[in-house]
């Protein structure tokens, strides 16, 4: 079931399309849309990598990672680059993906337009339409008032030019990341019961204008560790003195840099 | 120097000991049988079953001993077990006018066929603390049996509808049920699809809703026709049989509330019913359901619908208390990747608004 609401998701990419949930012994809220997702993929060859916030160690990360490794019996690994599938909430990896590897993402709010619109009979109906004036207006407004875009995060795209998708609450900085990329990229909603995807080189392009394009904001300073200047940055709070030390969100990639 | 976190492993590890020493409490205190929990704190047990969509007693009983008595905890404990049972054929339509009655009462008609029961039932406690209970005394004498026992106890929704003033619902058609633990709410709903979900959405919840369409948010005249208590044998008829045989019995909670309908072009004035059904003994929860339902029938008899109560996306969509719970809990994890974008945008515009601002001084000053 699972599986056949996957393909249907690749052959109408960025189209959500309803699937049973199961409850997964982790709650609603902690990936258990991934979690299907990555359970329904995943075959005895697989290298898994999980990470939240970009990170192999955030709690969440270690205990998916864990609960994979116990019941699928799967080889896990932290490098990007071994792993031949990806769960991750909030974060892309910063090593670009290769043809063969698999994105899942965890999800928590599917449709793009629920902050505009949150009923879903009428969401669907503007989906069909390919209406998205809405978010389009909403885009207008926050720029003419505060001289650029609201969203910092789960900035919506538009896929293959047909459908506007969220793509789940990862920074502007990572969207860029899922235009053309070799890599599936497959969302998986469980508490809304919904799946969508994005197949390997296809367009995806942040909603935008012409003349105010997509700009994610990058941090100010390179990584304390690496001295990457290219990646997405964590801000930790070093002191009461409002000393602040920016490191890498990806930890592997961030491991590859002080190599 | 900084030094990156790390460690989670072994806090989870750290934190999974800490919660089951919690969880067992005073060791010089004896331990709570699941035993005790199914029998002493039935009612608890049943709202577990009920929420979890199972009906296990002792499972149940095992979920509130391990969740530490959080019920919405126990609930998805269950379900999540429940989501790996296979599941071989669909009951036939629980038949509650033959139930063997615990408790029946209709508060429409003062006296009817098979009586008015009251039953094991608090409405006529006096809440006073019972210190004595505290005392872990004797066990309390058990209640007579009544001679009239399996009397026949006919719907009360049945007689209205004999008079023609009940709108009877449809006969069940051969169509399997929907099951929303595989198939996806679709709105609009249908009625047999929003009764599940109400069965096992959060009694609270309901509860919460249903009090407000009894306040004027969604103008409902309720009546409790009928709300009976007992059990019910479970009949199935496997199609490699082609007779029905017995199951054994389940413990339900049926509710019919009557209301007003004024009639349509199509169908003439007539009480309308909602109707709820809990698993075990949970009279609030079926109560609060049978008004819940009568509320989003609004669509369907062609009311206005301005209220919350019916407003089926509203309600079926944040009913179910292990969704709402897992989205709401859901804040404690990591979100740091986006509140830091959230932090460099929100720097970015409180920068252009000063520059404007300060733009703007020189003349503001003049």
């Amino acid at each position: 079931m699972i599986r056949r609401a996957i393909l249907k998701a690749l052959a109408i990419p960025g189209h959500q399309i309803p699937f049973g949930a199961r409850e997964m012994p982790l709650p609603y809220g902690w990936g258990t849309g991934g979690i299907a997702v990555t359970a329904a993929i995943l075959g005895p060859r697989d290298v898994l990598k999980v990470i939240d916030q970009g990170a192999d160690d955030t709690t969440n990360a270690v205990s998916i990672r864990r609960f994979f490794a116990r019941v699928a019996g799967i080889a896990t690994t932290t490098r990007t680059a071994e792993a031949s599938v990806i769960q991750t909430r909030h974060r892309i990896p910063e090593r670009p993906l290769q043809e063969g590897q698999v994105m899942v993402f965890q999800v928590p709010m599917p449709e793009p337009l629920f902050r505009l619109e949150p009923r879903l009979a009428e969401t669907r109906r503007l989906h069909a339409l390919g209406d998205y004036a809405l978010a389009q207006l909403r885009l207008y407004e926050d720029i003419a008032q505060q001289g650029e875009a609201g969203s910092a995060y789960n900035h919506p795209v538009m896929v293959a030019g047909r459908y506007l998708m969220s793509p789940s609450p990862i920074p502007g900085f990572d969207n860029p990341k899922l235009h053309m990329s070799p890599a599936i990229m497959l969302f998986g909603a469980g508490r809304e019961k919904k799946i969508y995807a994005v197949p390997p080189w296809t367009e995806v392009r942040s909603l935008d204008f012409d003349d105010h394009p997509f700009a994610p904001v990058h941090a100010a300073q390179g990584c304390a560790f690496c001295g990457s200047t290219a990646s997405y940055k964590d801000e930790i709070v070093a002191d009461d003195a409002g000393g602040r030390v920016f490191v890498c969100s990806d930890t592997d990639a961030c491991r590859e840099g002080q190599e | 120097m900084y030094v990156a976190v790390k460690g989670g492993d072994a806090a989870i590890a750290a934190a999974h000991r800490w919660l089951a020493h919690e969880r067992r409490g005073d060791a010089s205190v004896p331990e709570l049988g699941v035993a005790q929990v199914e029998g002493q704190l039935a009612l608890a047990v049943d709202r577990v079953m009920a929420e979890g969509s199972c009906f296990d007693r002792s499972l149940a009983a095992l979920a509130v001993k391990q969740a530490r008595g959080d019920l919405i905890e126990a609930a998805f404990l269950l379900r999540a077990y429940r989501t790996t049972l296979p599941r071989f054929v669909a009951a036939l339509p629980l038949e509650t006018g033959l139930m063997r009655v615990r408790r029946r009462i209709s508060a429409t008609y003062k006296d009817l066929p098979g009586g008015q029961v009251l039953g094991p039932t608090f409405d006529y406690t006096h809440r006073l603390l019972d210190f004595a209970l505290a005392a872990e005394g004797l066990p309390p004498e058990a209640p007579e049996e009544d001679a009239a026992d399996g009397a026949t106890m006919p719907r009360v929704t049945e007689i209205l509808a004999r008079e023609g003033l009940m709108t009877r619902d449809a006969a069940a058609d051969d169509a399997a049920p929907p099951d929303l633990t595989r198939e996806p709410l679709a709105f609009p709903t249908s009625r047999p699809a929003r009764l599940q979900a109400l069965a096992r959405g959060d009694e609270g919840f309901l509860l919460g809703l249903g009090y407000s369409t009894q306040r004027g948010y969604g103008n409902a005249h309720p009546f409790v026709a009928e709300l009976r208590v007992g059990e019910c044998e479970v009949w199935v008829e496997p199609a490699e049989l082609g007779f029905p045989i017995s199951l054994g019995e389940v413990t339900v909670t049926e509710c019919q509330m009557v209301n007003q309908f004024g009639g349509s072009r199509g169908a003439p004035p007539q009480f309308s019913r909602g109707y709820g059904l809990a698993m075990g003994h949970n009279e609030r929860k079926a109560m609060a359901m049978a008004l819940v339902d009568r509320a989003l029938m609004a669509r369907d008899l062609g009311e206005e619908a301005t209220a919350p109560a019916q407003d089926e996306e509203f309600v079926l969509l944040h009913a179910d208390n292990v969704e709402a719970t897992g989205f709401v809990e859901h804040l404690k994890l990591p979100h740091h990747v986006d509140f830091q974008s959230e932090l460099e945008k929100l720097r970015s515009i409180r920068a252009r608004w000063e520059r404007e601002r300060d733009a703007a001084m020189p003349e503001a000053a003049e």
